[in-house]
This record gives C-alpha cells, structure tokens and sequence, in this order.
C-alpha cells in the first residue's frame, strides 16, 4: 500500500488557482486539499466558478496560474491518466446519444480493451444493478430520465473503479426523493470504494447530507472551508445568506 | 480564419498519427463507409445519369455541326471521369456527408459528450475523427468510380437518342474506351481523395470547435459545408495544374 496509485482514494492539491474569461476573473486564486476517501463539496451560488474549477482538476481547462495535484503530481503531467483513475459525473449526464446505456456503460472497458467481451458485459449489468437500473442496458439515453441519465452516468463513472469522482450539480434539474437517491449513490459509492468525491452543487440539504468538509466559493474565491457544522458557523455575510436564504411569499 | 487553418492542420496531422489505430476501430470505420456509400448511392446515381446526359446535350450538336460526332465519347468520357464527377461528387458529399459529420460532432460538443469522452481517457480524434476520416477517403472514390460508369451511360443514352445528335450507343462508348486511358481515371481518384480528406477534416474540426447550443451548431455545419466546398474548388484547379504536369 505504499505506492499511492494501489490505495483506493487519491490526496488532491489546488494551489492558488487562476482563470480568467476575457476580461471577467473566474477564479482569483482558489487553494484547498481534499484528503483521500474524503468527500469533499465545493458549494456556492450559480456563477460562482465551481464548474470550472471541477473542468481544471479533470484537466478539461487549462489554467491562467496555479497548479493542481494529484497525489503531488500535476493533473497535466505525462502518464497521470494511467496511474490514477479519475471520472466525472456531468451535470447533464454527457451519456453518448448514440449508444444504448449499455455501450455507455461500458465504453471505457471496450474502448482501453481492459477486459474479454463477456466480463465486459457481466461489469456493465452488475454496475447498472448498482445503481438500481437493472436490465436497461437496451435502452437509449432518449428514452431516460433526468434522474435516470445521472445514474446511467454514475454506473459509468463506477466501471472505471475510480480513485477520483468528481460530480459537478448531481442533483440539479431532480426532485427531492431522486437527489436523495442519488446523495446516497455518492456515499454507498465512498463507502464501497473508498474513493476521493469531490461534488459541486448548490444544492444545500446535499451538501450537509453527504460532506466530511465543504468549501463555500463565491465569485471566484473560497469564504469558508471547513466540516459542515462550522461552515454552518462562518460568520461571512454571504455564507450565512446563502445558507439561511429561504422562499416567504409576500402577504397579500 | 488563420487560427482555423492551423488548427485544421492540426487536427489532419494528429489524424494522420493516429492511423496505425485504423485496424482497431474498423467497426465504427464500416459503420461511416456504410453511411457515406450505401446511404449516398442513389443519389450519386441520379446526379451522374444527369451530369452525363447534360455534358452530352451541350457539347453534342456541336460537334456533331464541326463533323467530330466520332469524339463525342471520349470528350464526354475525359470531362466526366477526370473534372466533372470528381468536384460535384465533392461537393454533393460535402453537403450530405460533411453536414452530418458537423452537426454530429458539433452536437457531441456542446452537449459534453466529447469532455465525456476525455475525462475518460478516450482520445476524441481517434474515437470520432480517425473511423470518419478513414471512411470518406476510401468511400467518395469509390463513389466517384460509379459516378464516372453511371455518367458514361447517361451520355450514351442521350447521345442515341437525341435526334440532333445521333450517335449511337457502340460507336459513343468505342470512342470512350480509345480515349480514356487508366491514367485519366486515376487524375480524377487522386483529386478526389483530396477532396475528401478535405471534406472530413473541415467538417470534424467545425463540429469539434462548435461552441455555443443549436445556433452554434447550426453555424457550424453551414460553416463546415461552405469552407468545404471553397477549398474543393479551390484546390481542384491547384491540383489539375499539377497532376498535368506530371502527366507530360
């Protein structure tokens, strides 16, 4: 176990991280750690920057300054895939429309020739009873719900057997019984694999629900980083509005 | 436009790296020529029976005035098989093909099907743009092969039985088979393969550099289509140039 490319869970290092769009500064030097088999949730309002910081760890964006780690070496660096097995979950799913649940599901095993034809299936039906969809390995993404494409997604990510999850909105656009499933998805899948989770969303009852440490990030910068309970705590303006914010009709 | 063209560049040389991966993708390789030729072939058809008939109607009455009837077969035969039926079997595919391939990927694109894709260590130039690429060069030859018999036909048939004319169909097609040598035939395939690796790499590099959602798509298969089409003619009188001069 000493190797860390053997251990279930990577260390992940953003340091001072940097982005700008033009003119606008997404991220204005962004830094945190997030331990092994931890499940780390960046929450902050929409705009805020959390999805594009999720494209830099997954190496989608390059970055204007910073780094970021992997287990101490750069997401960009030579062979970093091979070593490490990192998967996203995306807010929409991103299954291939033109394949059936089943080749997304399967995709990464068939396209990396990682295992023989049959073993390939028998992985593909035992992650998609994982995540309760037994049997839909015929269907194709069209013919799914929103909830169900997102656990089509995460039987994907899980083929990968990854070290590294990164879920960015998992329970956006899904009713509350739904995206209960799915924050327990995110746990059963920790507790499994004893992967690292890295989740972005805004979505405030998931992140108290599932988080060892949650990180609020607004306009491009972190306002508190800590366990849920002392997020709870922080006294910055903004992380007590958006935690406390809540819908009061007016009286008529 | 000159961050386009590089990128083009790019994209054709990093396709061109990839070849030696043909072999392992050679289903979704069948499943593009299957596309590109079965679901092409009546079209091409139609377009060449058409493009001969016409090339014979125009040039026919005039020669047949200037006492040439005799040549009319291989002048048919010489426009079709090396200009005529390469550049608009190009351009046909370029609007059929080259659309589809942009809009696909385009759509893959912007719904991050690609990033998908890449955060699973699935090389999107060898998964989409290599199989694509590999298909249309190996397909629109053959497509313009059948163009250049179906066209001759077209020819022949009209040039029987138009009254102004009146060449019959064995005397057309003698003259055709005395003028046109092996080497105009493959003037026109080497064009063609040209074309079509132009067709493939403008239209995957659009639907890749898609940004935005349906109006970004849409810009970019009008885009892939029109910049396709340009280089195609562009390019065709380049080549013409010199494959003649290495013909004397």
């Amino acid at each position: 176990m000493s190797d860390p490319a053997n251990q279930q869970g990577v260390r992940v290092e953003v340091r001072d991280l940097r982005k700008n769009f033009g003119d606008h500064e997404v991220l204005r030097g962004v830094s945190f750690t997030v331990e092994r088999g931890e499940i780390f949730v960046l929450m902050g309002p929409s705009g805020s920057g959390k999805s594009v910081l999720l494209k830099h760890i997954i190496g989608l964006e390059e970055a204007d300054g910073g780094e970021m780690l992997i287990e101490g070496h750069s997401i960009h660096a030579e062979g970093l895939r091979d070593r490490y097995r990192l998967a996203m979950v995306f807010q929409s799913g991103a299954l291939l429309n033109s394949l059936t649940v089943g080749e997304n599901v399967g995709l990464y095993l068939r396209e990396h020739r990682l295992k023989p034809e049959a073993e390939i299936r028998r992985v593909i039906a035992e992650k998609l009873e994982i995540v309760g969809l037994t049997g839909a390995e015929e269907k194709i993404p069209a013919e799914l719900s929103g909830g169900m494409k997102k656990r089509v997604a995460i039987a994907r990510a899980l083929v990968i057997e990854p070290q590294l999850v990164l879920y960015d909105e998992p329970t956006s656009e899904l009713d509350p019984l739904i995206a209960i499933t799915i924050g327990q998805e995110i746990l059963a899948l920790r507790d499994r694999t004893h992967a690292t989770s890295l989740v972005v969303t805004h979505d405030r009852d998931l992140a108290f629900g599932i988080a060892d440490r949650i990180a609020m990030i607004a306009d491009g910068e972190i306002l508190a980083l800590g366990r849920p309970e002392e997020v709870r705590r922080s006294p910055h303006p903004l992380v007590q509005r958006f935690l406390t914010a809540d819908f009061h009709p007016k009286p008529q | 436009m000159f961050r386009d063209i590089g990128g083009l560049v790019l994209l054709f040389w990093r396709t061109l790296q990839a070849l030696p991966l043909t072999f392992r993708h050679r289903h979704k390789v069948f499943e593009q020529f299957y596309e590109i030729g079965m679901g092409s072939l009546l079209m091409v058809c139609i377009l060449s029976v058409f493009i001969g008939g016409v090339l014979a109607l125009e040039i026919g009455p005039v020669m047949v005035e200037r006492g040439l009837a005799n040549f009319l077969g291989g002048i048919v035969g010489l426009g079709l098989c090396r200009e005529l039926a390469p550049t608009l079997m190009a351009v046909l595919i370029a609007g059929r093909i080259g659309a589809a391939m942009a809009a696909e990927i385009g759509s893959m694109t912007v719904y991050q099907e690609i990033d998908a894709l890449r955060t699973m260590n699935i090389n999107p130039i060898h998964y989409l743009v290599l199989p694509r690429l590999t298909a249309i060069a190996i397909g629109l030859p053959m497509l313009v092969i059948f163009a250049d018999l179906v066209g001759w036909m077209g020819g022949a048939v009209v040039c029987s039985t138009n009254q102004q004319i009146a060449v019959s169909m064995q005397s057309f097609l003698a003259n055709l088979r005395d003028t046109v040598e092996i080497k105009d035939l493959v003037h026109g395939l080497v064009k063609t393969f040209v074309f079509a690796l132009v067709i493939g790499t403008v239209s995957c590099h659009q639907g890749l550099a898609t940004i935005g959602g349906p109006r970004g798509i849409g810009r970019s298969v009008t885009k892939a289509v029109v910049n396709s089409i340009v280089l195609i003619l562009i390019l065709d009188y380049f080549l013409t140039h010199l494959l003649v001069q290495i013909e004397k």
